[in-house]
């Protein structure tokens, strides 16, 4: 049984990451499986749109509210909670309990970035989140269907906008889990982040009905492109114009968010203490 | 293969009195203080070298074996590790080393070990051909079988042990850091891990680095002992005669017949025990053969056995030395 001592070249190394990422992807999948409850569980307390979903019929009762109709309220709370499901991540509990308990020294010890290994131990559970997705994506399909669509999204551009809210969430995440390498947990910025996602991504309300210079600073922040934006694209809500201006933000952050989890994750590892022994 | 010289760590930590009096104080003003782990260490490690490395809790032991594996950022000093940066943990030294800890796991919790071994092979681009005659290898050695096909959470601690070690080495490292491997082990198993990692050694001609509390793993697999003690070294060389220097005795037990004459017996050494019939007496090495000669020709005597007291106890004796020097110089 001879050591492996090979000195293999860089390329050659991000090809063989490349090649584990279907055993990993299995894994990944095979894990969430294992943890299928708690996942299911955990999704169902993303259920706050049904809520505002009820909500905004109310309101909507009488007549359209910025533009929404009791229908236009029901199709769109719906494929925010089927985006929301599909694309959630629990990356920054991961990161912050490895972290406090000293199980990411067992990442840092494998040749594949801690990030990478994370990411794709997310994307291994996509398959049973889309499942818990089905179910609203489904009814939203027939309400849209019978409601009509202002303007015909290009797939291209929905897959776009979609794999940008993975991206967009697990990076805003991951940074936020990256914190307690030096806070020592995430937990406190991760509930202030949830706090302004809630008002400003579209998961309560349409940042649309919101007033005039509110909406405007919700079409710059990073929070709608992280959900909202992408189910207003569903909808077939978004011009031309506004939804490829709104695909290039969302890369955009995206490209921002991966370079600042990276910087993030470089420095904390410095000050990581890997407790416990 | 691992060279550290003047290696320091140092940690920031919060401290606070009890009491909410002092908790309430702590959210306006934390106080910290600076813990010195490791302080001016430096050793050299031969490659295929097997060396324990010895010292009591809080010596530091952990602490260094993390900075050479890459998982701690040294305050100060240099490490090289197959000729590498840990701190930089470039692809190839993290497929140079392994690092097992007794207390943390890399199994994935509720898949069988299978799937670890599956996952770190990936991760570790291991040829399929390797990995599997690497574990039937491993499974030979470590006595498998069916295990790795359990989930992981329904395995006793000595099983998960096993796979442990096994997940560990798939990817074939030439650098052991072993951190407490046989901890919470029971005695059988202690022994089996205690085989395996001899053999392991012995096989691929691997560098080790040991720390355990079981006196035994580390005399059974190490040439050679680095004992550290609050963060510095106190001793580098062979662990015997280390033993003999600190304790120069050999310890005579004899079984008596009947009550043993514990005052005749004083005269002759010092009594560590006295238990039933049985006596254990400490005597200066150079007396012992006339001990022993005195011991042999009481007719009451009915067995004798003379060997080098336990090597804990020259541990104790070398921690408790240097307790003494410390206060001294404060």
């Amino acid at each position: 049984m001879p050591p492996s001592s090979a000195r293999i070249p860089a390329r050659s190394e991000r090809l063989s990451a490349w090649r584990a990422l279907p055993t990993l992807l299995r894994i990944g999948f095979a894990e969430s499986i294992a943890y299928r409850g708690e996942v299911i569980l955990w999704m169902l307390t993303m259920t706050m749109p049904l809520v505002s979903l009820a909500l905004w019929s109310v309101v909507a009762a009488d007549g359209p509210v910025g533009g929404y109709s009791q229908t236009q309220f029901a199709d769109y709370f719906l494929v925010i909670l089927a985006v929301r499901m599909g694309t959630g991540t629990w990356v920054t509990w991961s990161i912050s309990s490895e972290v406090r308990e000293g199980h990411l020294s067992m990442r840092l010890l494998r040749p594949l970035h801690p990030l990478a290994s994370y990411a794709v131990e997310m994307l291994g559970a996509i398959p049973l989140r889309i499942l818990c997705a089905v179910p609203p994506a489904a009814v939203a399909l027939f309400v849209v269907a019978s409601d009509g669509v202002r303007y015909a999204t290009p797939c291209i551009a929905l897959v776009l906008a979609l794999i940008g809210v993975w991206c967009l969430t697990f990076t805003i995440s991951a940074a936020i889990g990256a914190l307690a390498l030096f806070m020592g947990s995430a937990i406190g910025p991760f509930m202030v982040w949830q706090g302004l996602f809630a008002i400003f991504s579209g998961y309560l309300v349409p940042t649309k009905l919101f007033p005039g210079w509110l909406s405007t600073l919700a079409d710059w922040l990073p929070f709608r492109y992280a959900l909202g934006f992408a189910a207003e694209a569903v909808l077939g809500r978004l011009a031309p114009g506004e939804l490829w201006r709104g695909l290039l933000l969302q890369w955009g952050y995206v490209v921002v968010m991966t370079i600042l989890t990276l910087f993030l994750f470089r420095r904390g590892v410095r000050r990581y203490e890997a407790y416990g022994s | 293969m691992i060279d550290v010289e003047c290696l320091s760590k140092q940690f920031r930590v919060p401290v606070r009195g009890a009491g909410l009096r002092q908790a309430i104080r702590a959210l306006f003003k934390r106080e910290y203080t600076i813990v010195e782990a490791v302080s001016e260490l430096s050793f050299s490690i031969a490659a295929g070298e097997k060396v324990g490395f010895l010292g009591p809790n809080g010596a530091g032991k952990t602490t260094t074996l993390k900075m050479l594996s890459g998982l701690l950022h040294p305050s100060s000093g240099s490490v090289r590790v197959a000729k590498l940066e840990p701190k930089a943990r470039q692809p190839e030294f993290l497929r140079a080393i392994t690092l097992v800890m007794g207390q943390k796991q890399q199994l994935i919790w509720d898949l069988p070990p299978i799937d670890t071994f599956d996952y770190n092979r990936a991760v570790f681009g291991v040829p399929r051909e390797e990995y599997d005659s690497r574990i039937a290898l491993l499974s030979e050695l470590l006595q498998l079988g069916d295990l790795v096909r359990k989930p992981t959470r329904q395995l006793s601690l000595g099983e998960r042990m096993r796979c442990e070690l096994a997940a560990a080495l798939i990817h074939g490292p030439s650098v052991l850091f072993l951190d407490e491997p046989t901890i919470g082990l029971d005695v059988s198993m202690q022994l089996a891990v205690r085989e395996f990692v001899r053999d392991y050694a012995h096989k691929t001609g691997a560098t080790l680095l040991l720390t355990s509390h079981y006196m035994n793993d580390v005399l059974s697999l190490c040439d050679r002992v680095v004992v550290i003690d609050q963060g510095r070294l106190r001793y580098d060389g062979d662990l015997l005669k280390l033993a003999r220097s600190l304790k120069p005795v050999k310890r005579l037990t004899a079984l008596f017949s009947s009550a043993p004459p514990t005052d005749e017996l004083e005269r002759v050494g010092r009594v560590v025990t006295l238990e039933n019939d049985r006596v254990a007496l400490d005597v200066p090495t150079e007396e012992f053969r006339q001990a022993a000669a005195f011991l042999l020709a009481r007719p009451e005597v009915i067995d004798l056995s003379i060997e080098d007291p336990p090597i804990d106890e020259a541990m104790r004796e070398l921690f408790a030395q240097s307790q003494r020097s410390e206060h001294a110089a404060e």
